[in-house]
């Protein structure tokens, strides 16, 4: 039988973000349902056995699993309701809400919420759309899978990994897998500067003598049948790689750690607004999107170095959603856009209403030493701040006040030399 | 040799009778699998030997997928003759096998007068193919059929479609195994032995040798050293590499028509352009680069480079997301290098040896009208009578996600693995994954499970399904991680289980 069920809230995903925003919106009185795809809730989370989690929310370092069990369990004491083993495979836009098609083992059913929090998270980027030349033999995996399948599954992908980009899960996988007894070659990147946080640079590689090569590319990835090497090669004077330099490394398994992208095909489906910068939904200060009533949080919005982010703006996007349901949003205002300016690649929220304020994130375009952060309307300087250094593996989070500037503005955020 | 192989050969050694068929195929390609089901009508014992671990693995499934209208071929040619035919009989086999089948149209598109000149003449020539529907149109026209085309004019030919190609080899070749064709695979020729009354094939494993009364070679860029082995002197294949990229489907209904450009005169190719594919992808590609190795399909950096600019150029809103893959085929060419361009297919018996070589574009669309004629030349030498129970379809494969929402309820309470996603990009289901495990003839493996199912072949290209299918094929088919393959013996997915002791297998 099929079956009908309505809630005020559905929440898709129940990683950090949507159970940070399930728990918030149930606290502020709403009926909230979590669907979860995979059988547990937690996320990417379970698959994260270090630790490092919490550091700011908490003032301790737990592991992946420990921080979700938190959260988990405050969704559980405050009456949430978790649909795991659950996947949203269409969602429509109805007179009163939103009616998502879910399916299940042995069932299919349909859940009707007046209002939706989207929190899918985010996938990896994959060999094909870094565009990685040469062939595709067994043990090419980007290093979320790899994660997924020594941490969850008991499986060792490989014995010597190259691992391709710097990123956190990456340089997290380095160390794992050199834990595990396999040998780690080299970790690549094609920038000048390292994907991942700081602390992953000196915990993950330093420590275990790891060596880290900038500007350096794959020229091919060799073997037939399963991965035997790869030729990479410095970054020439002209931006391509310099194949006269290029060097063989001998490795049976290649880890990709090249970005993420967030999971956005339920988003784009209801036809909301995108930022093509962020990947994510264009949202205002509510983290509400152009389609009224759908929220986003979390790495589905814009992906984030650490939890603890994912957590704060997740819960804020619960409390906004529950207060929406209320009628507390007062009738849209007028509408302060939100732009990135010089040094800055991406500013979030993207539009404000006059008279609001908000927790702004933004990131910067490279490496800065000795910057200030100007947020500026017109010509008038709304907010400053001096930082010794910048990069764009790291947020940049900003209260913002916007109480005193006009409708109808344009604000844009810039990242200059003191 | 792998222990399979070795096991084999100890029991060849005891084994007096050499194994006996009348028909050998070599190669399970899309020509192979296309004579292996024309022939499994008949009462006559077919093997098919295939050095992959399964079907279609090489040029078969590294292509673009277009059923071709026979414009661009000259009359009289093999080419011209099997490819007008080969897509006359295409709609029915893949109604019959259960293989999409997108009848789409192609405009081959001038920019200047010189290329409208070209038109008129390949107008001319298709009709002496006896293509039908064939139509110069104006801009008009091509902007009805494809809105915001640029261009001055275009040939419009209506009966130009696109399939899977993949699909077609593997249903093929299921729709003769279904009627008693052996298939072996991992079974690599290495000498043919021209014997009294047919041929003793041998094998590079150490399997058994097999006589047969008719050899048919069907192995594609392979086709010059097993013609050699048969004592045919003056073939050469060269391979002649063609590189794609895979396209989000999220572009694809930006394009309704397949579009060309005018090809040029000694171009050994049709030219980099966009295909749809009938699973909703785009394509671009194919470049064309002859190579030196008839195995390696790795992509380059330059090519992929050009690719990439070719695709901003003709599809303007594309974003660097949408590239979701990239792979290679290698073309058969008869054709050196330094001469180019496009030579016949050959199709000649040679007493009870029958040889195909050169079936490059269009091989695909030629297909089933080759194996018409190859089953002709199989008559000649041996007698062919209808067996009474030939099926020649296939039951229907549903795809989940695409159906009416009471099929997809009915299905779920019949098997309730229906309603769990494996792969979430495609939308593919367990019970659907499973179905693609028991399809497959040969040696499960990734690649034949995602070349059956889709699985693995979307925007994530298998980051999120690999660990599940890993977990599905361990404990519902009882293939441990350890036995797992990508594409067959050799191609090992992971290393090891990282507790052994906690291991269930």
């Amino acid at each position: 039988m099929r079956q009908l069920q309505h809630v005020d809230i559905a929440v898709i995903g129940a990683g950090p973000a949507g159970l940070a925003a399930a728990a918030a919106a149930r606290s502020a009185g709403a009926a909230v349902i979590i669907i979860e795809r995979d059988d547990r809730a937690g996320g990417i989370l379970n698959q994260c056995i270090h630790d490092g989690f919490g550091l700011q929310r908490f003032d301790c370092a737990l592991t992946g699993g420990e921080y979700a069990h938190i959260d988990e369990l405050a969704c559980r004491d405050a009456g949430v309701e978790l649909l795991t083993d659950t996947y949203v495979s269409s969602i429509e836009r109805t007179e009163s809400g939103f009616a998502l098609h879910t399916m299940t083992t042995g069932l299919i059913s349909v859940i009707t919420a007046a209002a939706v929090i989207l929190a899918m998270g985010c996938r990896e980027r994959t060999a094909g759309a870094i565009s990685l030349p040469g062939t595709r033999p067994a043990g090419i995996y980007t290093a979320g899978t790899a994660q997924r399948l020594t941490n969850m599954q008991n499986i060792m992908t490989g014995s010597r990994f190259l691992i391709i980009g710097s990123g956190d899960i990456g340089l997290i996988m380095a160390r794992r897998v050199t834990l595990e007894g396999g040998s780690v070659a080299a970790v690549t990147e094609i920038q000048p500067y390292p994907g991942g946080l700081d602390r992953n640079i000196r915990q993950c590689l330093t420590d275990f003598s790891i060596p880290l090569y900038l500007e350096t590319g794959i020229v091919e990835i060799l073997g037939t049948d399963r991965v035997t090497g790869a030729l990479i090669a410095p970054v020439g004077r002209d931006g391509l790689l310099d194949t006269t330099r290029s060097t063989h490394i001998p490795c049976d398994t290649i880890l990709l750690s090249v970005g993420l992208i967030p999971e956005n095909e339920l988003t784009r489906s209801l036809d909301a607004v995108m930022d093509p910068v962020t990947g994510g939904p264009a949202v205002d200060e509510h983290l509400m999107t152009s389609v009224p009533g759908l929220f986003a949080c979390g790495n589905v919005l814009q992906v984030h170095d650490v939890v603890d982010l994912v957590s704060q703006e997740a819960a804020h996007a619960g409390t906004c959603a529950a207060a929406y349901l209320r009628g507390e949003r007062a009738e849209k205002r007028k509408t302060i856009t939100l732009q990135a300016g010089e040094g800055i690649r991406y500013v979030l929220p993207q539009s404000m209403s006059a008279q609001g304020s908000t927790l702004l994130s933004c990131r910067v375009r490279k490496p800065m030493e000795d910057v200030t952060i100007q947020i500026r309307s017109g010509s008038e300087l709304i907010y400053r701040q001096q930082l010794p250094y910048v990069q764009p593996s790291e947020m940049i989070q900003i209260p913002l006040d916007l109480s005193e500037t006009a409708a109808d503005t344009s604000v844009e955020v810039h990242c200059v030399r003191t | 040799m792998n222990y399979f192989g070795l096991f084999r050969a100890i029991v060849c050694v005891y084994d007096t009778s050499m194994k006996h068929v009348d028909v050998i195929i070599i190669g399970a390609g899309i020509i192979g699998c296309a004579a292996a089901r024309e022939l499994s009508r008949y009462q006559i014992s077919v093997a098919v030997l295939e050095k992959e671990y399964d079907t279609g693995f090489g040029t078969s499934s590294r292509n673009s997928g277009v059923v071709h209208s026979g414009i661009h071929y000259r009359s009289g040619t093999l080419r011209a003759i099997h490819a007008v035919r080969g897509n006359h009989m295409m709609q029915q086999l893949c109604e019959q096998l259960q293989v999409p089948f997108k009848p789409t149209g192609k405009l081959t598109v001038a920019f200047d007068r010189s290329q409208c000149e070209e038109l008129k003449v390949l107008k001319a020539q298709g009709e002496a193919n006896g293509v039908p529907g064939l139509e110069i149109i104006d801009v008009e026209r091509m902007q009805r059929l494809q809105p915001g085309i640029s261009g001055i004019q275009a040939l419009y030919s209506p009966s130009t479609a696109i399939i899977s190609p993949y699909e077609l080899t593997i249903a093929c070749a299921e729709s003769a195994h279904h009627n008693g064709v052996e298939f072996h695979f991992g079974h690599t020729v290495s000498a043919i032995d021209r014997a009294e009354d047919g041929f003793i094939v041998h094998d590079a494993e150490g399997l058994c040798p097999i006589h047969a009364a008719i050899v048919i070679n069907a192995a594609g860029l392979y086709a010059d050293s097993i013609a050699q082995m048969a004592g045919i002197q003056g073939i050469t294949i060269y391979p002649c590499k063609g590189e794609y990229y895979v396209l989000d489907k999220r572009l694809g209904d930006q394009l309704d028509v397949l579009i060309y450009p005018v090809p040029g005169h000694h171009s050994s190719g049709l030219g980099i352009h966009l295909t749809q594919t009938v699973d909703g992808n785009i394509l671009i590609g194919p470049s064309t680069a002859y190579s030196d190795s008839k195995e390696h399909t790795g992509t380059t950096s330059e090519i992929l480079r050009a690719l990439r600019a070719a695709g901003h150029t003709l599809l303007p809103t594309l974003s660097e997301g949408d590239f979701i893959r990239t792979f290679a085929g290698l073309r058969p060419k008869l054709n050196p290098p330094e001469v180019g361009g496009f030579g016949d297919f050959i199709l000649e018996d040679h007493d009870r040896f029958i040889l195909l070589a050169g079936i490059e574009s269009p091989g695909l669309t030629a297909a089933p009208s080759l194996a018409l004629e190859i089953v002709a030349l199989v008559r000649s030498h041996l007698s062919l009578v209808e067996k009474q129970h030939w099926s020649g379809t296939l039951p229907a494969r549903e795809r989940f996600l695409e159906l009416p929402l009471d099929r997809q309820q009915q299905l779920v309470e019949q098997d309730p693995d229906h309603g769990s996603i494996v792969c979430r990009c495609e939308g593919i289901t367990k019970a659907e994954v499973l179905q693609a495990v028991d399809r497959i003839i040969g040696p499960v493996t990734y690649t034949g499970i995602k070349l059956r199912c889709r699985s693995m072949m979307g925007r994530c290209q298998g980051g999120f399904c690999i660990p599940r299918i890993a977990q599905l094929l361990e404990e519902e088919r009882g293939i441990t991680m350890d036995q797992q393959q990508l594409k067959g013996p050799g191609s090992p997915m992971y290393h090891r289980h990282l507790r052994p002791e906690e291991s269930t297998s």
